[in-house]
């Protein structure tokens, strides 16, 4: 509660903007837990492949595991086996009853069993990559679930996607721009796509890529080596 | 009724049920469900039998939890209710809710009679759970019911809209329509028995249904836990 303010009386209340105050909320255990990072946006923008890349990038310098959220079939979790890039018993497939925002945002127990499953059966995990089922712009990460998230949206989506917001592109710890190099077929502006994200998104940041070129999605990974 | 029950049977509840159809994505799969003239014969058998289980031991879990009973009770309750559930894939849909509901409902309403029935038995079945968090908040054995009762026939419900993009105003009145208060009353009416000798209600189709629904999601793909 900010004490004294100038004019000789206590407020029981403040509603001083510039007032701060310790957070008088327990702190998310986060001890002898794995780091968890969301990778949520549309269908077919790229989540599974952005995952996956991640895993190469970093499957081989921490401890990994996956959690995947298909709205409709365990094919992201079949992807991520058959693509070799991590043992396919550190992925776990959720069903989320037809619902894929519902289990990364308002009932995050199912995904809170995997990754709790995970952590059992592999102990010291640094990072579980939560993947949410393919939503829409206003689909987020419950912050009960995941530390920080990733957007996902891609050029071929319409290079308007960005300017028209949603919790998914402005709040989103990180927005990616996928495929770039369909940038020309599709007759996106990158610039345009680009300069709607900053101005969506403050400070945020913001990556593009594409993972025919880099498939190793180097500066996402980059970011996520940052965050551990 | 109280206003745990009411938080407890709310589906916006945050304890894992909105993946559980109860059953109902397997008739639906079946083309046994295929639309709102279908559905109050589901729903009125499933209240009656496995519904009617969950709301005797939510019952009797909230008379239990208000007398802060000791010495193995909860894991007596437990043993029960597995005996009472043949499925085994039932019975795992149900230790999931359990858990999801433990974890909402200790940060809810935190409590050594809670603590203590996690200490027997850390992953509880769902109506037990939910009778005694019910219960530690003040809730009767009937409000207790209650929760469980609705909650046994609202999941399936929801699925139905879900699945098969059944008109919602049609499917909300049909739930409407079916008869809790006699379930209740009668799972009330018992919940001061030894657990041995609770009523035993079952119904072998939804066994078999939650089994078929288990092994189809190891082949195909099922968007529902259960």
């Amino acid at each position: 509660m900010p004490a004294e303010h100038g004019h000789g009386h206590f407020h029981e209340v403040s509603f001083d903007p510039t007032a701060s105050e310790p957070d008088h909320y327990d702190a998310a255990p986060t001890a002898g837990r794995a780091y968890r990072i969301g990778i949520g946006g549309p269908v077919g923008s790229g989540k599974t492949a952005l995952t996956a890349a991640l895993c190469r990038a970093l499957g081989d310098e921490i401890r990994l595991a996956v959690v995947t959220n298909d709205i409709y079939t365990t094919e992201d979790a079949d992807f991520l086996r058959r693509a070799g890039v991590l043992d396919p018993e550190r992925i776990e497939a959720v069903q989320t009853g037809a619902c894929p925002h519902t289990a990364i945002r308002d009932d995050i127990t199912a995904n809170l069993d995997a990754v709790e499953r995970l952590e059992e059966k592999f102990p010291g995990l640094d990072l579980v990559i939560i993947e949410s089922g393919g939503d829409n712009l206003t689909a987020v990460f419950s912050r009960g679930l995941a530390d920080s998230q990733i957007f996902v949206v891609d050029v071929a989506g319409g290079d308007k996607v960005p300017r028209k917001g949603g919790p998914g592109v402005t709040t989103a710890d990180l927005l990616v721009i996928n495929k770039i190099d369909l940038a020309h077929l599709v007759g996106a502006d990158m610039d345009v796509m680009t300069s709607d994200a900053h101005r969506m998104r403050g400070s945020l940041p913001v990556i593009t890529q594409s993972l025919v070129d880099t498939p190793d999605a180097p500066a996402v990974a980059d970011w996520v080596r940052s965050l551990l | 009724m109280d206003l745990s029950a009411l938080i407890l049977a709310d589906s916006r509840f945050p304890g894992g049920g909105h993946v559980h159809s109860g059953g109902l994505e397997e008739v639906v799969s079946r083309k046994l469900v295929t639309s709102v003239r279908d559905l109050p014969g589901f729903l009125s058998g499933r209240l009656r039998t496995a519904g009617f289980l969950a709301a005797v031991f939510a019952a009797a879990s909230a008379h239990a939890a208000a007398r802060s009973v000791s010495g193995g009770h909860w894991t007596r309750l437990d043993l029960e209710l597995d005996a009472r559930t043949p499925s085994l894939a039932q019975r795992a849909a149900s230790r999931a809710q359990g858990r999801g509901t433990a974890r909402a409902g200790r940060i809810a309403w935190p409590s050594p009679v809670l603590d203590s029935l996690l200490a027997e038995t850390p992953r509880p079945h769902h109506p037990i759970v939910l009778g005694a968090l019910a219960g530690v908040a003040g809730g009767s054995p009937y409000d207790a019911a209650m929760a469980a009762a609705y909650l046994s026939v609202s999941g399936p419900a929801s699925a139905a809209v879900r699945l098969l993009g059944l008109d919602p105003f049609a499917v909300n009145a049909v739930v409407a329509r079916l008869d809790l208060r006699s379930v209740c009353t009668d799972a009330a009416a018992v919940a001061g028995d030894d657990p041995a000798a609770l009523p035993s209600p079952g119904s072998p189709a939804l066994d078999l249904f939650a089994e078929a629904h288990a092994r189809h999601h190891q082949e195909e793909v099922r968007l529902f836990a259960s």
